[in-house]
């Protein structure tokens, strides 16, 4: 297995092994990511991308059955382990969902109200607005930020609920396929949008699109049956893998 | 040939088909006759009532007296009865059937929820009869211990047997209109880093706002509706008053205690109760439909 290696990584997984119940979903994972990099993570269905994704902020602690072996840092300290609240992880890895999940409040009560709960002390309406101008949103809703989040169609909802994580000011935003509920028009503002965010964000991306991933991320890990395939800079792995499995599911023979 | 292999389509077999749907037609037709045959005959009778005593008696009195001598059908001590029962209800029930559907919904786990729903079923198949000597022999008892003035017959005991008898409607619709935000919009509110209780109280309960309306109107519509526990408990005094702890009627109780009593048909005591339960109707109508409107209004539908 190739690994990608990173002096300083924001986020490592050492030896970790997630669990449903008995079924061991992901196996022996030691993966590192880089700041401020573009990560995306492939791979066929119930290859436990999705499961690593939401174990770096902790959201499979929802699921009854789950459990785990091993550790997952951030910044250097484990989430699972730390003395450090898991709300505070949380806070600081902001996270996407596969489907637009915007609350039933008001466009700008969808930004405001994570920074108010976790005691945000700057200016609330200036927040909002530059949540939404990074998010790429401004433009469309300035007009109604009053309007139920609802209310905006289905790729200006992601992008809401992309401008809801921003404003907590997270260092790492995971994306759990971003894209497979929307439109083809609406998946390209949201590549785009994860050009823009690069600069500043830590992004791990999960997709199922190929494509998606080749456009999007500066690395690519490819995940086959809870192992970690190969991962390495995203040019590499599409061009010249150096696994096979790799290559086979890059073509298409499978997956 | 598949021809042999296959039976022919008898007639018998379509002549069943179109009884079948007949059948269910009529199943269906049944309701709606119903309906109009009692507003038609509440309309009917309400109309005689209506030719004896003037709308602008019924409307502008203040003192309902239909039984005794000088007569008087000012519907309003009876709206006023019905209200103060209803609402004292409402104050009681709507936040603890919310609480309790938080509960259940959000919280409970093994024990508690396998103990809770059906005891709130138990709850709800208690007759209605039984609340009412409840509130007689019990809840009137104990108020008196708090409030020495209160009445035998009073407001506040038929309030609070009511409000225990709609709980069950406003736990259940609550916590169904609860279960159904989806996980995904919880998921998005844990993201931001944020705790259980805040995420309930401030992203679902609000998501479940047209769901826990239309429960408050229902509950409401029910309480007002409802007749043996008002009757045993509130008493037969009709009068316009805001104090809880006097004795009221309510418009079903007066039309309990009519239907009940010697009255001849064909008189103005007898068509009254067809002139209040006319008004009943009306506010039960128009709180189904409020609810609707509600319900169209704030639902903000996720798929």
């Amino acid at each position: 297995m190739m690994s990608q290696k990173f002096t300083s990584p924001i986020l490592q997984a050492t030896n970790l092994n997630l669990y449903y119940g008995t079924k061991k979903v992901v196996k022996n994972l030691n993966m590192k990511i880089g700041k401020k990099t573009v990560t995306a993570m492939i791979g066929p269905s119930g290859c436990g991308k999705s499961t690593i994704l939401r174990s770096f902020n902790r959201m499979n602690d929802f699921i009854d059955t789950f459990s785990h072996e091993g550790e997952i840092l951030f910044e250097g300290s484990d989430i699972y382990k730390s003395k450090i609240d898991v709300t505070e992880f949380r806070r600081r890895i902001g996270m996407v969902f596969q489907k637009p999940n915007p609350f039933s409040s008001s466009i700008a009560k969808n930004i405001t109200w994570g920074p108010k709960i976790n005691g945000y002390k700057g200016d609330l309406n200036e927040l909002v607005e530059t949540s939404l101008r990074k998010a790429a949103l401004w433009d469309e809703v300035k007009d109604k930020l009053n309007d139920s989040g609802l209310a905006l169609s289905g790729g200006q909802q992601q992008r809401l609920c992309i401008a809801r994580a921003i404003a907590m000011d997270p260092e790492v935003i995971l994306m759990d396929e971003p894209c497979s509920a929307l439109d083809p028009a609406s998946t390209l503002a949201i590549e785009d949008l994860i050009h823009d965010l690069k600069q500043q964000y830590t992004i791990v991306i999960v997709t199922h699109n190929m494509q998606q991933a080749a456009r999007v991320s500066e690395y690519t890990a490819f995940m086959y049956n809870g192992d970690l395939v190969e991962y390495g800079p995203t040019t590499k792995l599409f061009s010249t893998p150096d696994e096979k499995l790799t290559r086979d599911y890059i073509v298409g023979r499978f997956g | 040939m598949t021809s042999q292999l296959w039976a022919k389509i008898s007639p018998w077999q379509r002549w069943r088909e179109r009884m079948v749907i007949r059948g269910l037609a009529f199943t269906a037709m049944v309701s709606i006759f119903t309906t109009v045959g009692i507003i038609f005959i509440l309309g009917e009778e309400s109309f005689q009532f209506f030719s004896q005593v003037s709308l602008k008696e019924f409307l502008f009195n203040t003192r309902w007296a239909p039984l005794f001598e000088p007569r008087s059908f000012g519907i309003w001590p009876l709206i006023n009865g019905t209200l103060i029962i209803a609402i004292g209800a409402i104050i009681f029930a709507l936040p603890v059937g919310l609480g309790i559907a938080i509960y259940t919904s959000e919280y409970a786990t093994g024990w508690w929820q396998k103990v809770l729903k059906p005891v709130l079923e138990i709850l709800a198949g208690i007759p209605s009869v039984v609340y009412g000597f409840f509130a007689l022999t019990q809840v009137t008892p104990f108020l008196q211990k708090i409030f020495p003035n209160i009445e035998v017959f009073n407001a506040l005991s038929a309030s609070i047997v009511i409000a225990i008898m709609i709980l069950p409607t406003i736990a259940s619709i609550c916590d169904d209109s609860l279960r159904a935000i989806p996980k995904t919009v919880r998921d998005g509110a844990y993201a931001l880093g944020t705790r259980k209780s805040e995420v309930t109280l401030h992203i679902v309960v609000p998501a479940a706002l047209s769901g826990i309306l239309a429960s408050f109107i229902l509950a409401f519509s029910r309480a007002i509706g409802e007749t043996m526990a008002v009757t045993l408990a509130a008493g037969a005094t009709p009068q316009l008053t805001a104090n809880p702890l006097v004795g009221v009627q309510a418009m079903t109780a007066y039309i309990a205690q009519v239907s009940m009593g010697d009255v001849a048909h064909g008189t103005v005591e007898y068509q009254s109760i067809f002139a209040v339960g006319l008004v009943l109707f009306l506010m039960t109508l128009a709180m189904n439909l409020l609810s609707q409107f509600i319900v169209k209004r704030y639902a903000r539908k996720y798929e």
